[in-house]
């Protein structure tokens, strides 16, 4: 049976990809994306419907284009509209009215939700690695991470009232890629990267290959549950920005608070809210759930997504190849002057 | 007395030394008769001929080049001091070294999934606390045979001294005499603070919670915990090896639920080396620490005050107990939970009494 599969939030880079993906694999019949804004460039074998699911449109498209499978991975950390107010409006409302929609469908029987392992927050208190059954030392207060727990939060009560559908929940590690707008991409990219001072985090990420991978799964299998998607192994902070040659600005910690961070964002060194945490405490995640339950053996570590996100940046300051260029080129020139001297 | 000349080495018929004048004392002025550079030279040399020859390299090309001591001394230098520092074989160790750096610098380094950063460790923490556990404190160690080669096992210890060096320096002890890492169990405070937050996770060290300590020692890693928290290593010199509450036994629980052994540790020096004589508390409830330490020489001396007492150390590991053979609830039964853990720090408490015999007095 192919399957009608609903992508929301379509227009940004991983949600069109997994609908790219989508349209070309075999088990699919049909793909519908959905989104305020329509995608920069153009989606092949996607059909897609300008609507925002903060209104009740959604229901009727559910109808319409008799969908099966819903992915929603329109909550996301930041909106098109930009201000905090309005992502957080269409990440929770948003939820909320498509979740509606589905309640009420007749069609609909799966639901395949994007969250993220900030839902753990990340505090002195935490245990070194969170498995799905635990829940945050302290819960997030602000930003997308507590937009993901009320929205997760939204879903388990949907799956409860629809025992018939199948929720898969994927709650992704910091996902880091080159061309895709991620909050710890866009940090990462930064030529000069304020840390905390004293303070070097774990860091776990996860390659958008492994992510895609295991969206299509989620999609193409049943799979239902709550599953850590993030590449093996942890870095630290320091090492993450050793590999990449960036160079760190430690500053206190009081600085990348809500006050301080004004400073920062006026030197256009702004660290998103939700980083701050993470770049105190770190965090890292358990994914035996995902190889052994959900079926996912990531391809990458967290290190060969690091090394790999590095091919996609221009060098930094302080990388590896412009030291042996700088070497290269001290030397050069000593040798230079040695010849110089001999000959005269 | 033409052949008794009497030359004053160490003025040269300069300004007296030790006057700040800037004219000769009489006294030298009537020492030092007006010689002309030409004949010092000559009986300066005839006086200490091998200093003199070995000063000549150094000194001749100093005086020809003004610009400073020439590279290929500085670097004849260096390698005779790297040879004194690595011994024998100091370029194969210093190419190691370089590469380490460049590895660090380069961030092509490993660290487990609790942040552990076996390298860093090994090489440096390690040698840091070596010389101190060895001509500060004279740790002796005990009972290593009781550490098993491979596989979990959870290390439980007294706790004292005001400050952790006592977990520090069983991790030493571990590291040197069994070869094996020592994973601490460390409480959130550490975890807050900055730098030290840093410094724990790279060591090895994580948080002391059940979640941790299993999934450690169910991957096979030796695990150290201090029961007593910070009521063992806060509590006054008066108490000193009493052992305290031993938590809420939530580490036999985890060794039960793992199925590994528990290796009793007792430490005798610890007490000793930052005596607590006193506690600001209201400072401590300020400042969101367990106690504000007063000890004879703190904060009265300021930083010197931080130089622990070098007491005699023992550090015995006693015979391990064995909870494989308890059935599989056996972590959920809190009486038997109970009963281990008093079994636990009673052959501590035991242990400490003959070690406190056995050392004598405390620090000489």
């Amino acid at each position: 049976m192919g399957r009608n599969v609903l992508v929301t939030g379509v227009s940004r880079g991983l949600a069109a990809q997994h609908a790219r993906v989508l349209a070309l694999h075999p088990d699919v019949t049909k793909v519908v994306g959905v989104d305020v804004v329509p995608p920069r460039q153009g989606i092949d074998g996607v059909k897609f419907i300008r609507a925002d699911i903060r209104s009740p449109v959604v229901g009727k498209v559910l109808a319409v284009e008799d969908v099966d499978t819903v992915v929603h991975l329109a909550v996301a950390p930041s909106s098109t509209a930009g201000s905090r107010t309005s992502t957080k409006e269409s990440n929770v409302v948003g939820s909320m009215q498509l979740l509606a929609a589905c309640q009420h469908s007749a069609t609909v029987r799966k639901l395949v939700l994007k969250s993220s392992t900030s839902v753990y927050g990340a505090s002195p208190r935490d245990p070194a690695m969170f498995s799905e059954g635990m829940g945050p030392t302290r819960s997030p207060r602000s930003g997308f991470a507590k937009d993901c727990v009320e929205v997760e939060g939204y879903v388990r009560g949907f799956a409860r009232r629809r025992p018939d559908v199948h929720v898969t929940n994927l709650r992704l590690a910091n996902v880091l890629s080159p061309v895709w707008d991620t909050p710890m991409s866009s940090y990462l990219r930064l030529p000069v990267l304020p840390t905390v001072l004293g303070f070097d985090p774990r860091l776990q990420v996860v390659h958008p290959e492994d992510v895609l991978e295991s969206l299509l799964r989620a999609v193409v299998h049943d799979v239902p549950g709550t599953f850590n998607v993030a590449g093996p192994g942890v870095l630290v902070l320091s090492q993450v920005l050793r590999r990449l040659g960036r160079l760190a600005v430690p500053v206190p910690a009081f600085t990348l608070s809500r006050g301080g961070s004004t400073i920062l964002a006026a030197l256009r060194a702004n660290v998103p809210g939700d980083l701050v945490q993470l770049l105190m405490h770190g965090r890292g995640v358990d994914i035996t759930a995902l190889t052994e339950v959900f079926g996912h053996r990531p391809r990458h570590t967290s290190a060969a997504t690091v090394d790999a996100f590095l091919l996609g940046l221009p060098p930094g300051s302080v990388a590896d190849s412009r030291v042996r260029a700088a070497q290269a080129r001290l030397t050069e020139d000593r040798s230079h002057r040695e010849k110089v001297d001999s000959h005269g | 007395m033409g052949d008794a000349e009497i030359i004053p080495l160490g003025v040269r018929g300069e300004p007296g030394r030790g006057s700040r004048r800037s004219t000769p004392s009489a006294a030298a002025r009537s020492l030092a008769p007006p010689v002309s550079s030409h004949q010092q030279g000559p009986v300066r040399a005839g006086a200490t001929p091998q200093a003199a020859d070995a000063e000549q390299p150094g000194t001749s090309d100093a005086s020809a080049t003004p610009r400073g001591i020439p590279m290929e001394d500085l670097l004849h230098a260096l390698a005779a001091a790297a040879g004194q520092f690595f011994g024998e074989e100091w370029e194969a160790k210093a190419a190691e070294l370089m590469a380490f750096a460049r590895r660090r610098l380069a961030g092509s380094y490993e660290v487990d999934d609790f942040g552990f950063d076996a390298e860093l460790t090994s090489r440096f923490l390690m040698s840091a606390l070596r010389p101190i556990a060895q001509s500060w404190f004279r740790v002796d160690v005990r009972g290593i045979e009781n550490i098993p080669d491979q596989g979990g096992a959870l290390v439980v210890s007294n706790h004292s001294g005001t400050i952790p060096v006592d977990g520090l320096m069983t991790m030493l002890a571990v590291h040197d005499h069994a070869g094996r890492h020592l994973r601490p169990l460390g409480a959130d405070l550490i975890f807050a603070l900055p730098v030290l937050s840093e410094l724990a996770r790279r060591s090895g060290a994580t948080l002391g919670c059940s979640q941790d300590a299993e999934r450690l020692l169910a991957g096979g890693e030796l695990v150290g915990v201090w029961p007593e928290g910070f009521k063992g290593i806060g509590k006054a010199y008066s108490e000193r090896y009493k052992l305290q509450r031993f938590g809420r036994g939530g580490f036999v629980a985890a060794a039960m639920r793992t199925g590994v052994p528990i290796v009793p540790c007792s430490i005798v020096g610890a007490e000793e080396i930052y005596p607590l004589i006193g506690n600001i508390p209201s400072l401590a409830r300020l400042l969101g620490v367990p106690y504000i330490p007063i000890t004879p020489f703190f904060p009265l001396l300021g930083p010197l005050g931080l130089i622990p007492l070098p007491s005699k150390w023992l550090i015995e590991f006693g015979e391990p107990i064995r909870t494989d053979a308890y059935g599989a609830g056996a972590a959920d039964d809190p009486m038997l939970v109970f009963n281990v853990t008093d079994q636990v720090r009673e052959t501590i408490q035991q242990a400490l009494y003959e070690l406190l015999e056995r050392r004598g007095r405390a620090f000489f």
